[in-house]
């Protein structure tokens, strides 16, 4: 389980990495972040870029922005290499406490420390909780490319398994938050700690939105949802090896229940505190 | 393809410059290049644990990094734990007396764990420290007297921590007297 | 770690001492074969087979040597190795004798079979050369199922066994059990229960992967072979069969090893295409198996369908047991076992604990295009104690008893008790384990506790009891039928001139702390520090002959060994000490502090050992320079017996399925522990292996026999969030015949944790009118079970 061969690039800037991407498009160039999903899947040589771009020595990609929109709402930037764990123990006041609690979810420790919300965003797993939590927070992911920064909205940026509306020559910068969710909760079931989840579910008592994982092949965002049976009924499920479709449904209904029951917990919390 | 990278590298305290492939891994460079084998390797997809390392003081999978990836980073191995002449550290004995290791294959792994988290966490509970046991993979103990070494550890420094300031000479003027 | 001294009381034996080992892995000092690098060292990987059952049209490496790295690429007709053969005694309709080729050729039988060997600058490059294989397959229907296997429909696994049959053997079947089943069934009180029960494929899962670094040197005219294996000789013995030299043109040695749990008790092929791949290049060559490796292409075990019927009285006392197991043995028969293992294994113990009058059993091994088992630790016991305590749980319900009062009733409680199966059980605590498990979790306010708790999880307690035979004699293993039958070992012990000893033994430790507890053995036996005892184990040059380690024998058999020893370099040390003094020997003693009583006088062993070597002139006309002994031992009869009650409280979430283990107690006997702690962990770990089992571990592949499980991330280990702590009770029936009176502590946990976990977990379903009989327990289940019962 060595990785195949390829070359490696620093890039000194995103400016830099986005050139590199560029020049290097028809080499199979690849981001490197974290590296916690890229670097297993190379072992495995289920990967193999061409060309390595390093940019986790950029300066600036790292760190947590906290501001003030013109409505007075509070704004969260998420820099793109912020770990995990950073997120966990950061302080996000009462409007965006959900993430810094999600992240309980996102592996373990060792995983968390080096891995990264840019990166897990950019992978787009259907489970991955940062997917989860931008879509039912209806983020936005500012990405730069050759031709300057643009935003896409989390819900039409995932558009597959490992897909995602990014070009192959743009680099995630960072992650905006300006919808304050203090009722929001992430919940999961795996049979393994740390595993990614057989069903996750979010909830967002404001909106009145859940969001599913691992129930399609990308995050499913249900606005004005109803109880947790018809979203669950709704669900369009096949039998899997060792995963039926009615426990999936199952799992599903539940979850939707113990997020909002967490969501509802949170709030009630923050207002005994 | 054999490229070769310069890399230099800093290892319990140590530098090292090395000519090596990009894609050697941090896990095999440390092993192979530098020698030290306290290390393992036990999945290289970044599972078990057995690699755990310190960069720059926080647990990191050795087999999911590139060594060229961490130049600038202090890197921490099992062998940066014991006295130069043998001694075992206060985390290494507690896991000695709570037989914490059996065949002692994921045992490096876990010490970088807690070594790491505990520095973080120094007031962490037996059940927050078992949760940060369940990153690592043990095949030999089932967990139990890891758990219960790193928390007599914690323990431990809590309490020479406590010493040490009890025993810290009183402020001459209390405002209160 | 400090001086350790005398004991007070004279015994090491039976005190938590500090271990030997750690120190050295600790500090990240052990010595693990993947921690050895040789001057002009190479590197090997493997061409494995892509498909499950396939015939080989080609195989062309051609462009695998191009590749930047690579020195050599062998396939099996440039290796030219003979096949590894384990065979039993038995005849043709019982076993059907198959080979497994070092390399595969003509046909491949699972995904991941090697094909050819890839020798390279450094692993990197190993893996390319890999890649640049090109292998031309003719593909066959894959039999992937034990259903399929005995369907035999299409082209056989083995050409010699057309029905995909390796053993077929039917050990008992006692005359009128069909009359006693037929009058339980026409009885109005007594009752005729039936438990299908499923295991799934398992991996050992040692977290050192398996490997080997070779050597041929020149000077010794030998192939140095150092690999992580628990059976040393044995890998000498074929190796050397396979390449043609000399056994002692082959050295086997093994140094740390991050466990093996059986996984490494049998002869790989890996190793000896890599030591045959070092001979041939005259360069160190290393193998280390990966992951993915490891988890799709090695040894594999655990994979049983058990059909068992028991027939009750009416006051639930067992009167029959007939029972069917089928154990899917994979691709090739494993030596030195044979695919015979779990079969034979499940067959002559099924009955533990309980006093069966009747009892007929028939015992398969399918093969299919699967990678091949090995024993692994608790062999098929783990199975048939969850089928048998299956039973347990079935009749109590049927007859409106309790389940531990049913196995009260039917725990043998009076020793030696000579079993149905013609086993002779030496003295145990069944009945006492049961009660003080019974005990302690009544104590603890669990058993008041069914139902469902407050998060609306419903709670549920299961209960196994269960023993365990350890310490296989030669006596034993013939029963089996093996052509190679393991059992006795040997030991010798050497004093150096300053009096400390050096022992050798043909067992060895992954992880079990024989350097710590065998020093305390033979540290009692002299009177010694157990400081000044050094082990030596894993050299076949330095060991005449040893079975290793497997079976809970270790420290049953092994340690015996060295004891005897230690008592005749002992008797050597006095009739020195008797001639120097001009006394009798049988005025001699050991004092118990390093020296020997001889009349008035007492002499240091430091001052016998100087006469020994160096003032031989003074030695006794009938005793020769030097100090050293020799002694084997071997086990007599029937081994002897350990034996344990698990008990263990679970909660199952309706919401999902899940199971959480509240509460798990473990009372075992294995006679008297050498090192309580030792015991202890080895308990704990093997419940956690058990654990994985019930809950959470299984191999899978899909309808072609592709590996589904190629990662931990589809291999579920459970982690420290799963395994709960454990609370252990401790009795002591000694063993008779052992030094010390030590039983094997290896294994039990694992034996009796999925039944205890299974029955847990059916006792919460128990309102739903739900039985399963799987393991790993599927969470699916669980959920629908819980869903019809809210439903309705």
């Amino acid at each position: 389980m060595k990785p195949a061969t390829f070359t490696y690039h620093r890039a000194s800037s995103v400016r830099d990495a986005v050139g590199l991407l560029s020049e290097l498009a028809e080499e199979e160039p690849k981001l490197l972040a974290g590296g916690q999903s890229l670097v297993a899947m190379m072992n495995y040589r289920m990967a193999r870029p061409g060309h390595l771009v390093d940019i986790t020595h950029v300066p600036g990609l790292a760190g947590i922005r906290r501001s003030t929109g013109d409505d007075g709402r509070a704004i969260l930037r998420i820099g793109a290499l912020t770990t995990h764990r950073a997120v966990e123990k950061a302080d996000l006041g009462p409007e965006f406490a959900v993430l810094s609690r999600a992240m309980r979810w996102v592996g373990h420790l060792p995983i968390r420390t080096r891995g990264t919300v840019g990166g897990s965003i950019a992978h787009a797993d259907a489970t991955a909780e940062w997917c989860l939590l931008a879509v039912l927070l209806d983020a936005r992911i500012v990405a730069e490319g050759p031709a300057g920064r643009r935003e896409i909205g989390a819900g039409e940026f995932f558009l597959g398994p490992f897909t995602t509306a990014l070009e192959p020559d743009e680099v995630i910068v960072e992650i905006v938050f300006d919808r304050p969710a203090p009722r929001a909760a992430l919940t999961e079931y795996a049979d393994r700690r740390g595993d990614f989840a057989v069903v996750a579910a979010g909830a967002d008592l404001d909106t009145g939105s859940v969001v599913l994982g691992g129930v399609a092949t990308v995050p499913q965002l249900v606005r004005a949802a109803g109880t947790p049976d018809e979203i669950a009924d709704a669900l369009d499920l096949r039998d899997e090896p060792g995963v039926p479709a009615a426990y999936r449904r199952g799992l599903a209904r539940t979850l939707v229940a113990r997020a909002r029951a967490e969501a509802a917990a949170t709030t009630e919390e923050d207002s005994n505190g | 393809m054999t490229d070769v990278a310069l890399v230099e590298l800093h290892v319990n305290g140590e530098r090292h410059d090395l000519a090596i492939p990009p894609r050697r891994t941090l896990a095999d460079v440390l092993r192979h290049d530098l020698g030290l084998t306290g290390t393992h390797v036990g999945c290289e997809h970044g599972i078990c644990g057995a690699c755990t390392v310190l960069v720059d003081g926080a647990p990191a999978r050795a087999c999911l990094l590139f060594a060229i990836q961490v130049e600038n980073a202090e890197i921490r191995t099992v062998e940066s734990l014991a006295d130069p002449d043998g001694g075992l550290s206060d985390l290494q004995q507690c896991f000695s007396e709570h037989h914490g290791l059996q065949c002692g294959f994921c045992t490096p792994g876990f010490l970088m764990l807690a070594e790491g988290y505990l520095a973080e966490e120094p007031e962490a509970t037996r059940e927050e420290i078992r949760e940060v046991v369940a990153s690592n993979l043990c095949r030999c103990t089932g967990y139990q007297t890891i758990t219960d070494a790193i928390d007599d550890c914690a323990s431990r420094r809590r309490a020479a921590l406590q010493a040490a300031l009890d025993t810290a000479p009183e402020p001459t003027a209390g405002s209160t007297a | 770690m400090g001086e350790p001294g005398f004991r007070p009381d004279g015994t090491w034996v039976g005190a938590d001492v500090p271990r030997r080992e750690d120190p050295r892995l600790l500090a990240g000092r052990g010595r693990f074969v993947d921690d050895i690098t040789l001057p002009r060292m190479l590197h090997a990987a493997f061409v494995r087979s892509t498909e499950a059952h396939a015939r080989v049209t080609a195989v062309d490496l051609s462009e695998v040597r191009e590749v930047p790295g690579v020195v050599a690429a062998f396939d099996a007709a440039d290796l030219g190795l003979a096949d590894i053969t384990a065979l039993l005694d038995r005849p043709a309709e019982e076993f059907t004798p198959t080979s497994m080729p070092v390399l595969a050729r003509d046909k491949v039988r699972y995904v991941g079979e090697p094909l050819a060997v890839v020798v390279a600058t450094d692993p990197y490059a190993a893996e390319d050369g890999v890649e640049a294989a090109v292998v031309e397959y003719d593909p066959l229907d894959p039999v992937v199922t034990e259903a399929a296997a005995l369907a035999a429909a299409g082209t056989p696994v083995h050409d010699e066994a057309p029905g995909n049959v390796l053993v077929d053997v039917s050990l008992f079947a006692t005359e009128g059990i069909d009359e006693v089943f037929a009058a339980a069934s026409a009885s109005a009180g007594d009752v005729v229960v039936t438990v299908e029960a499923n295991t799934g494929r398992q991996n050992a899962l040692p977290l050192e992967t398996r490997g080997v670094v070779a050597d041929w040197d020149d000077r010794d005219e030998q192939l140095l072979v150092r690999t992580c294996t628990q059976v040393p000789h044995q890998v000498r013995t074929v190796l050397a069969r396979c390449a043609g030299l000399d056994e002692k043109q082959v050295r086997v040695t093994v140094p740390d090893m991050g466990g093996g749990f059986g996984q490494k008790c049998v002869v790989g092929r890996e190793e000896i295409a890599a030591a045959a791949a070092a001979r041939r290049l005259r360069r160190p060559v290393k193998w280390i198996e990966d992951r993915r490796e490891a988890l799709t292409a090695s040894f594999l075990a655990r994979e049983q369908h058990y059909t068992a019927r028991a027939a009750f009285s009416a006051d639930g006392r067992i009167l029959a047991l007939d029972t069917d197991v089928v154990c899917d043995m994979g691709a090739y028969s494993c030596y030195p076992f044979t695919a015979g293992i779990e079969p034979l294994m499940a067959s002559a113990e099924m009955p533990g604990v309980y006093r069966v009058p009747a009892y007929r059993v028939r015992g398969r091994a399918v093969t299919t295009n699967k990678a091949p088992t090995a024993p692994y630790r608790g062999v098929s016991r783990p199975q048939y104690v969850m089928v048998m305590e299956r039973l347990m749980e079935r009749a109590a319900r049927e007859l409106g008893l309790d389940a531990v009062e049913v196995r009260r009733r039917n725990v043998i409680t009076e020793f030696p008790y000579r079993g149905i199966n013609n086993v002779t059980y030496d003295p145990g605590s069944y009945l006492e384990s049961l009660d003080l498990c019974e005990q302690v979790l009544r104590d603890e306010g669990w058993l008041s506790r069914s139902g469902r708790d407050r998060d609306g999880r419903m709670i549920g307690i299961g209960f196994s009891c269960f023993s365990e035979r350890t310490g296989y004699g030669s006596g034993a293993f013939a029963q089996r039928k093996m052509q190679v039958v393991p059992g006795f070992d040997i030991s010798q012990i050497t004093m150096d001139l300053d009096g400390t000893v050096t022992v050798t033994t043909g067992t060895l430790s992954h992880g079990q702390s024989h350097e710590t507890t065998f020093a305390q053995i033979v540290a009692d036996r002299l009177g010694i520090g157990y400081d000044k005892v050094k082990i030596v184990q894993g050299d076949t040059d330095r060991i005449t002959y040893g079975w290793g380690s497997f079976a809970s024998r270790s420290v049953t058999i092994g340690g015996s060994a060295a004891a005897a020893a230690s008592v005749k370099l002992g008797d050597q040390l006095r009739s020195i000490a008797a001639h120097l003094a001009g006394v009798d020997i049988d005025s001699t003693r050991l004092d118990g502090r390093g020296g020997v009583r001889a009349g008035d006088h007492t002499y240091p062993f430091a001052e016998l050992a100087d006469v020994a070597y160096l003032r031989a002139h003074l030695l006794p006309k009938d005793v020769g320079p030097g100090l050293t002994a020799t002694a084997s031992f071997d086990v007599g009869g029937d081994g002897t017996f350990s034996n344990a009650t698990h008990g263990c409280v679970v909660a199952l979430d309706p919401g999902t399925g899940g199971v959480e283990i509240l509460r798990y107690v473990c009372v075992e006997d294995c006679g008297v522990a050498i090192h309580p702690r030792v015991v202890e962990g080895q308990a704990r770990g093997g419940i956690a292996q058990g654990i994985a089992g019930a809950l959470f571990e299984q191999v899978t592949y899909d309808e072609l026999g592709q590996p589904l499980a190629p990662s931990f991330m589809e291999y579920k280990v459970p982690t420290a969030a799963e395994i709960p702590d454990v609370r252990i009770e401790h009795l002591e029936t000694p063993c008779a015949f052992t030094a010390d009176g030590a039983k094997g502590a290896g294994e039990g946990g694992t034996i009796g944790a999925p039944a205890a976990v299974l029955n847990a977990v059916n006792d919460a379903l128990r309102h739903t009118g739900v039985e399963l009989d799987a393991t790993p327990i599927p969470r699916a289940a669980i959920f629908a079970a819980l869903s019809l019962e809210e439903a309705s």
